[in-house]
């Protein structure tokens, strides 16, 4: 087929090997380009190829690696490749969720790139018919200690807050880690879950010959160009005169927006919708066609732009914010506009669905870019890299923790776990959530602060509990564990509400994976992460790639986070995180271990990431959570919360002290585990361990007992006036509530608002992070 | 008893509302679209929370203007009675509706949580239901809620008892750390000078159930309905 009246347009620059390459295609891919055009291609074709064939739109280093994940289960509705997941619940009613990260725009605009990274995953979530119901986050940046991450920190949650609490969207849970490792290169995921009955489900396939194609929402500006190659390189000092690549948010237009789409779904005059997110119309467009295996025109005259004379490269490029792209019926386009119209929305026509398999884009009457059938998304190459682990991580996982001469005052085991309770990842993080509207949809059964949210399902009397988690230092010592302690940890975060886990949307945010020790990390930890979900029958239903996540310091941490979707058939299974009720006993599920490797401990208190992180195995977890679904569906457990930083004295101490206005004490005795080292057994890390406070001991135990899990009684829930009491064989130590609960409850405070500088008195060194 | 809940672009606990209204108090409740002229027969009215507009002029300030407020003012001067919540206190300061205003919070921050109110006075058809001195459990969620008037008005609306709740703490004493925003003498509601209008910064629709926290909002709402009854009875 002849494509000559394809030429270049003039005003365009020249296409050269610089502008190639300032571009991000590499001479290879050029040739694959040239080769499927049968001739060079236009400037506007080079920028579509850039945004397409960015790591962030086309998975192209990670692609063989994902297709290794599970996605089925009986209960998966919608697999990976849509705009969001989405698996059945009950009556009906199913849930679509979906993560996404904006880290390169937060760690240049942390109030914009957090707000729209909101905005965008609203959006993947609404487009699939789903009301939203619910946002989570997971934040990672460096020591407080930095007045730049403390801006960086402020900055976020105030995005955050500002553009959930505008839509209307309740913002219930997430996790903040405090790390070296993301010092100037801060990780901002987001997750939303929606609510939709099954039949209201559609996808983002354009179908039809002759359908029309309508921008929707807001105007086309100058904001955003290259936003997803952006995020597909090295974050560099030279980033910083790159902030007019971040897009600017308006959640007041993206409230009329999901309005707007959920009433033109349900109305049946649209056949697709997709939000014009990452590399905006080319990307939305390109993937609608593809996925339906149909040729689409654009004319770039045609859609509304915010200021005069953008060409056709800016308008493809564009990520202004709050837009969408809908395929509607034929002759239905009026329908549309009214529905539109209501909400003060624009809605233009710019192009249709065709029989001839191309990709066109015209300007006026111009032809300014074609790609044959689907091969604009089809071509774009697949790169496996050689895998090979760093000397350095292999070395730092070979060192022995116990080596690790104790400071003196850590003869008494109080005067640790009041540091690692004032350490910001573990430290209540109420001054984040506080500034989330948690509450507005008046749904939200447990908000932030426990184990996993739950979210109650209006018109049944089932809920759906949240969780999000990771943590790269496991990975970064071990890929392979680490992965799969992420899934394990999240499924276990889910089940301690007394929910069944169920499905998993993952971010995975790694370094250069060009690098082969980049690659390895990532290769090792989705294959752990796989080994997880498959034993614990959570499919992946979706998710998201950010690469390149290094900065001049280096790489971050490998942090696959995991957004975990579990379910409770009923409402009357939730379990809180705290102790409940003085006298209860307390219950070990799992059991102690000697591990200390890669653990917050040595973090907070030595300043090093060295060690193996403690084992994991997903066929123990799934019986753990067998147990305590079991044990709860009983009516035996009154709270239940997961060991993790911080091991099982944090956990006790969280236990008792999570809620600042109701404290309750502790006494346990451990003097079963004495032989272990004293700071393994109460602050190393060791897998697949619940702590749970009940009336009813010994049902509890026969359950864990029957099902293969270790359990023991350790001690029972006291009064706040009678403090906490840990006796390990000869070893006694004793706490009042009080300095455990300030340490807890007012570190983050008073470094954000107290001027106090961040405590870091006992951590003289970093670790090497990387190689 | 039909109640109308007044939809403007940018609300967000609308939804809230009527399912407060209809699914825990069993009144009908209908939606009452910005740019039309028509209340739909409400007796209640209520102006929920959210971001009227965006709000990104100041909380309120466009929405005074938009076609329904005509008619809600209307129904107000007839002596109908209107429960502003949140962004709608705001709506109902701007619209003159209420005396004062609500300023930004004084930390700057917007603040969601459960918060201790004192209920000041029982002789509102919004309060009959609790006794004088309760203390009751309400969410607050907003950035803009720190409210404020001069010399004049807040000896006014002290002395003939249109503070309705206070922000204390949970053993009902009126603290500065018990106030999220710094409002003056603490004030979280007042009502207008003929007791119709009620103007809160916290959310009792937010508090009917206790799984979601607390269910100290409903004796407000069963207030209402009684006050109604009433004069369909008298």
């Amino acid at each position: 087929m002849s494509q000559s009246h394809v030429a270049p347009r003039a005003g365009d620059p020249e296409i050269t090997p610089a502008l190639i390459k300032e571009h991000g295609i590499t001479p290879a891919e050029y040739e694959r380009v040239v080769a499927m055009l049968g001739r060079t291609p236009t400037f506007t074709e080079v920028g579509i190829v850039s945004a397409l064939w960015s790591e962030h739109c086309s998975y192209k280093h990670s692609r063989p690696l994902l297709r290794t994940l599970p996605t089925e289960a009986p209960w998966v509705l919608q697999g990976p490749g849509e705009n969001a997941g989405v698996i059945a619940v009950k009556d009906g009613i199913a849930v679509a969720f979906k993560v996404e990260s904006h880290n390169h725009p937060s760690a240049v605009e942390p109030y914009q790139g957090a707000a729209t990274g909101v905005g965008g995953i609203l959006r993947d979530v609404f487009t699939m018919g789903a009301r939203p119901i619910a946002l989570l986050n997971s934040l990672r940046f460096g020591p407080l200690s930095s007045p730049r991450v403390r801006y960086l920190f402020s900055g976020v949650v105030k995005g955050i807050g500002d553009y959930g609490n505008c839509v209307g969207v309740p913002t219930v849970g997430g996790e903040v880690v405090f790390d070296p490792s993301y010092e100037g290169n801060p990780l901002v995921n987001a997750m939303c879950v929606g609510v939709l009955r099954e039949e209201e489900l559609i996808r983002a396939v354009a179908e039809g010959v002759g359908n029309p194609i309508i921008a929707v929402g807001a105007r086309t500006g100058r904001d955003g160009i290259h936003g997803a190659s952006f995020a597909s390189e090295d974050l560099s000092e030279e980033n910083e005169a790159k902030r007019p690549r971040v897009q600017v948010g308006d959640p007041f237009t993206e409230k009329l927006l999901l309005e707007a789409s959920l009433e033109l779904i349900r109305s049946g005059h649209i056949v697709a919708i997709q939000d014009m997110g990452a590399a905006g119309l080319t990307s939305s467009s390109a993937e609608m066609a593809a996925r339906g295996d149909v040729g689409v025109t654009i004319d770039t005259t045609k859609v509304p732009v915010r200021e005069e004379g953008m060409t056709p490269y800016e308008i493809l490029l564009s990520e202004s914010q709050e837009r969408m792209l809908v395929v509607a019926h034929k002759g239905r386009e009026e329908q549309v506009r009214e529905i539109l119209a209501r909400w003060d929305l624009e809605a233009a026509v710019i192009g249709e669905v065709i029989a001839e398999p191309v990709y066109r884009v015209t300007e006026g009457d111009r032809v300014v870019a074609e790609f044959p059938g689907t091969r604009l998304v089809t071509d774009c190459p697949v790169y496996t890299i050689e895998a090979k682990e760093s000397t350095a991580l292999a070395e730092a996982r070979a060192r022995d923790p116990h080596a690790v001469a104790p400071h003196e005052e850590e003869a008494d085991p109080i005067w640790t776990l009041e540091r690692l309770l004032s350490s910001p990842t573990i430290a209540s993080k109420a001054w984040v959530w506080r500034q989330y509207d948690s509450m507005v949809r008046t749904s939200t059964i447990v908000g932030p602060g426990s184990d996993a949210a739950v979210i109650r399902l209006r018109g049944t009397d089932a809920g759906v509990a949240l969780s999000i988690d990771g943590n790269g230092r496991y990975v970064a010592l071990d890929p392979r564990v680490g992965g799969r302690i992420a899934v394990c940890e999240a499924a276990r975060n889910v089940a301690c509400s007394g929910a069944r886990p169920r499905a998993i949307t993952n971010n995975l945010n790694f370094g250069n994976p060009t690098r082969p020790e980049v690659y390895y990390q990532l290769a090792n930890a989705v294959a752990g992460m796989g080994e997880a979900c498959r034993t614990l029958e959570t499919p992946v239903t979706g998710g998201n790639v950010s690469l390149y996540n290094e900065n001049p310091q280096g790489a971050i941490h490998p942090t696959p986070t995991i957004g975990m979707v579990g379910v409770l058939d009923s409402l009357d299974h939730v379990t809180p995180s705290a102790f409940q009720v003085e006298g209860d006993a307390i219950v070990l599920l799992g059991d102690n271990t000697a591990e200390l490797g890669a653990s917050e401990y040595l973090l907070r208190l030595h300043g090093l990431a060295i060690g193996a992180p403690p084992a994991c195995d997903p066929a123990a977890e799934r019986r753990l959570i067998d147990a305590l679904l079991e044990a709860i569906g009983h009516g035996l457990v009154r709270s239940a919360h997961d060991c993790s930083d911080g091991g099982l004295a944090v956990a006790l101490a969280e236990s008792a002290m999570m809620h600042r206005d109701r404290t309750m004490g502790f006494q346990v005795d451990l003097t079963d585990w004495a032989d272990l080292p004293l700071r393994a057994l109460l602050f190393g890390e060791a897998q697949g361990r619940v702590v749970i406070s009940t009336p009813t001991p010994d049902a509890l135990l026969e359950v864990a007992a029957r099902i293969g899990v270790p359990a023991r009684v350790i001690g029972r829930v006291t009064s706040a006036a009678e403090g906490v009491e840990f006796v390990i064989g000869a070893v006694s130590a004793r706490s009042a509530i009080e300095p455990l609960a300030k340490a807890f409850h007012d570190t983050i405070p008073g470094i954000m608002d107290g001027g106090a500088p961040a405590e870091h008195a006992v951590a003289t060194s970093h670790a090497p992070t990387t190689d | 008893m039909r109640v109308g809940i007044i939809r403007f672009p940018g609300s967000n606990c609308d939804e809230d509302a009527y399912h407060a209204v209809v699914d825990h108090l069993g009144a009908e409740a209908v939606f009452c679209w910005h740019k039309d002229h028509d209340l739909q027969g409400a007796d209640l009215v209520i102006l929920p929370g959210g971001f009227s507009y965006g709000d990104y002029l100041r909380p309120g300030a466009i929405a005074r203007f938009s076609p329904i407020m005509q008619e809600v003012v209307a129904h107000a001067q007839r002596g109908g009675p209107v429960l502003a919540i949140c962004n709608g206190f705001q709506i109902a300061c701007e619209a003159g509706l209420l005396p004062g205003a609500l300023l930004r919070n004084a930390h700057l921050r917007f603040i969601c949580e459960q918060v201790h109110l004192r209920v000041e006075s029982i002789a509102t058809r919004f309060t009959s239901r609790y006794h004088i001195g309760q203390v009751v459990r309400i969410p607050v969620a907003h950035g803009d809620g720190r409210y404020t008037a001069d010399a004049d008005t807040l000896e006014r609306l002290e002395g003939e008892g249109q503070v309705v709740f206070r922000y204390v703490d949970a053993g009902g004493h009126v603290t500065e750390a018990a106030n999220p925003n710094a409002s003056q003498r603490n004030i979280a509601g007042i009502v207008n000078a003929a007791g119709n209008v009620l103007g809160m910064m916290p959310h009792p629709e937010r508090a009917v159930d206790v799984r979601i926290g607390s269910a100290d909002g409903l004796p407000l709402l069963h207030s209402l309905a009684d006050s109604l009854l009433a004069e369909v009875g008298a």
